[in-house]
């Protein structure tokens, strides 16, 4: 059986702000009011994350990575909710949250090192206050909730997001996670970008129902927002954190987005989707809409609009030369960081490869 | 000194554990009124608090999964799973999260967690109540697998697997929670001249003609197997550390008996019986008068209870074992 497939419409009753058309819109319930200043930024921000975004894959197809997730399409989504964020408070990414990292403070090559598979990390999360990307589809809603109970037992009023998207949630992880957090009332925002695809899998293949709606059952509010509504997004997240700063508990945001590309670079959506798909979406891009309004209320002009792309293409240098300069760890290295305190087996399997590898005639590692 | 139970001891060793150290908090199905249902936390909820002693869903994908989140915001949590076959849905938080956390991040975020899991049969019980999974475990590079076998050594190193910066699974024998034992609570675990690293095994028992490895459970049977062995002299070791596994204690034992076989109610296959007995083939070849041989659980899944005795390892077959050695 093959699942009902929609026509991808934004449903009715999803929050926006901004049409695809960059038109400002009224919601009864959501507003922001940002200055002219940060509406550059978020421009900014989704540009220098889609041209990171794109240099990636084309590393990827000249071999620089082994593998790449991209985010196009999903930048508002992202962008949106970690620019809504404190310092302090904790982002749990997946692999796909590129503008989730960025807007966190991780550096670009950082971004891209574990793609590059020189490290199964890249950053310090803990300095950062952004977990590294989960692989494991769904594991990070449970991190996430219990970081979340760690600042109530601080008694501290920070606040986490936790990312997941609509294949997910088909996860056990995620279920016991949305009853975790109803249970001990968590600070966290769990934040689905519903990209439409898990792979192949269409979204109806996860279970019935509007994503969102699902958190009532769970004893917790639930609200779809228009994903490439950069102030929509925002909005709903800003008031997301601020009711789970105030005790008022978690909170689930479906981000109604698409995945423009394919899920990773091993994959070929062209056998499971329709082009016209790609194209209906096309016209609800996310950094489309926001630059016609930006243009329209004057707030950033052809010349501002030229310095970003400078600095798009500056950043698409930075990352070309720096993913193919950066080194490969010494092998030593696979050893280090198994343990926290000494383990014998890990040690002396240490000693052994280093006796094997110096046993070459050639020294093999200098 | 005083006497207590396993549980009692494991109790006690919680207890020390919360008092040192606030970040330490407890999690798991039904451990604060209740006490678990071994009643090891028994009374803590009470004296620290729920804050503390946190009662969790009925998930346990979801208890470590949390706990995750918990050791990273800087807290020392330890987990109950309530039964041995009741961890397989935590499986997956523990190899791909728990396990892989430290070295993920480069040795930024350590998980300082605990997973307590009351393991082995014995007890009557129904299926999924007296499973020996350890070895999936000790197999798992990132975790360390501990399991006490008696009421003091379960004091101790409850509370140095508390201390660890490493996750440890704690299997307990829980046909010996009932089993008491002298315990001498003033240890401080904290004073490397009061207490050894748990992760050695250790000698319980002397002797010349043939060594009997085990670990939980399997250590008073065994001392049982050794006292009723006749002329026969049989040194016991207590690994203790299922990962890292201590093999130079079962070296210098080997080395002096010729002799060793390995207990374990756990299954044969690719379980710490045979890792023991490559280790040993490897560093003791010319020191061994015979094989290598295991008593085990059988390679099928845990018998019905009536069936049991006949499943478990106990001293006839461990002393036939021993015969066979000898007589090799």
């Amino acid at each position: 059986m093959t699942g009902v497939r929609t026509d991808g419409n934004r449903p009715a009753e999803a929050v926006q702000l901004l049409t695809p058309e960059g038109e400002r819109v009224s919601h009864p319930d959501f507003d922001i009011s940002l200055s002219d200043g940060e509406l550059r930024d978020l421009y900014r921000d989704m540009v220098l994350v889609r041209r990171l975004d794109t240099e990636a894959t084309a590393l990827q197809r000249q071999g620089e990575l082994g593998l790449w997730a991209p985010c196009q399409g999903q930048e508002a989504a992202q962008v949106g909710s970690a620019r809504s964020m404190r310092p302090t408070d904790f982002a749990f990414p997946t692999y796909r949250e590129h503008g989730v990292t960025w807007s966190r403070g991780v550096a670009p090559l950082e971004i891209l090192a574990m793609y590059r598979g020189v490290t199964n990390g890249g950053w310090n999360p803990l300095e950062l206050h952004c977990a590294l990307p989960t692989i494991v589809i769904g594991n990070q809603a449970l991190h996430g909730v219990g970081y979340a109970m760690g600042i109530q037992l601080d008694g501290s009023d920070d606040a986490v997001i936790t990312y997941f998207g609509d294949g997910a949630t088909a996860e056990g992880d995620v279920n016991e996670a949305f009853v975790f957090a109803a249970d001990y009332n968590a600070p966290v925002v769990f934040f689905c970008q519903n990209n439409q695809w898990a792979i192949s899998s269409p979204r109806e293949r996860q279970g019935g129902g509007p994503l969102y709606e699902r958190a009532s059952g769970f004893g917790f509010p639930g609200i779809q927002v228009d994903g490439n509504d950069v102030l929509a997004v925002m909005a709903v997240t800003r008031v997301m954190l601020e009711r789970a700063r105030s005790g008022e508990g978690p909170s689930l945001i479906e981000a109604f987005t698409y995945r423009m590309g394919a899920h990773t670079t091993s994959d070929d959506p062209t056998r499971y989707r329709a082009a016209n798909e790609l194209e209906i979406w096309r016209l609800r891009d996310p950094i489309e809409r926001l630059k016609v309004f930006l243009a329209h209320q004057g707030i950033a002009d052809r010349h501002y609009f030229d310095t970003i792309e400078h600095e798009a293409a500056e950043l698409a240098t930075l990352v070309r030369d720096g993913v193919r300069a950066m080194p490969d760890p010494h092998p030593e290295a696979m050893f280090d960081n198994i343990y926290a305190e000494p383990h014998g087996l890990v040690d002396q399997q240490r000693r052994d490869f280093l006796l094997y590898e110096a046993s070459f005639a050639d020294g093999a590692l200098q | 000194m005083t006497t207590l139970t396993m549980a009692k001891a494991i109790n006690a060793g919680l207890r020390r554990a919360m008092e040192r150290d606030a970040k330490v908090i407890l999690f798991g199905e039904d451990i604060g009124r209740l006490g678990g249902v071994f009643r090891v936390t028994d009374g803590l909820q009470k004296d620290f608090g729920d804050h503390r002693v946190i009662d969790s869903p009925l998930a346990e994908s979801g208890i470590v999964g949390a706990a995750v989140g918990m050791a990273m915001r800087g807290y020392r949590p330890v987990l109950e799973i309530q039964f041995d076959g009741f961890v397989y849905p935590a499986f997956d938080q523990i190899v791909s999260q728990v396990a892989k956390m430290h070295r993920r991040s480069e040795g930024t975020v350590p998980m300082p967690i605990v997973i307590r899991i009351p393991f082995g049969g014995g007890i009557g019980a129904v299926e999924h109540h007296s499973e020996s999974p350890e070895a999936y475990f000790a197999h798992t590079a990132g975790l360390r697998v501990l399991t006490p076998s008696d009421p003091q050594a379960a004091y101790i190193t409850i509370q140095q697997a508390i201390a660890s910066n490493d996750p440890v699974v704690y299997f307990e024998p829980k046909r010996r929670y009932w089993d008491k034992g002298e315990v001498d609570e003033t240890i401080d675990v904290s004073d490397p001249r009061q207490v050894s690293t748990p992760w050695r095994a250790r000698v319980v028992r002397t002797g010349s003609d043939v060594t009997l490895a085990c670990y939980g459970p399997m250590v008073r049977t065994c001392i049982e197997a050794a006292a009723a062995s006749g002329g026969t002299s049989i040194e016991v070791i207590d690994l203790q550390s299922l990962s890292p596994l201590d093999i130079d204690t079962v070296v210098h034992s080997v080395e002096r008996t010729g002799r060793l076989v390995v207990v374990h109610e756990a299954a044969s296959n690719g379980g710490i019986g045979a890792e023991l007995a490559a280790r040993i083939a490897e560093r003791c070849f010319y020191s061994l008068e015979a094989p290598v041989l295991r008593v085990t659980g059988y390679d099928i899944p845990y018998p019905p209870s009536r069936l049991e005795e006949h499943f478990l390892p106990d001293l006839d077959r461990i002393l036939d074992a021993v015969d066979r050695s000898l007589e090799f």
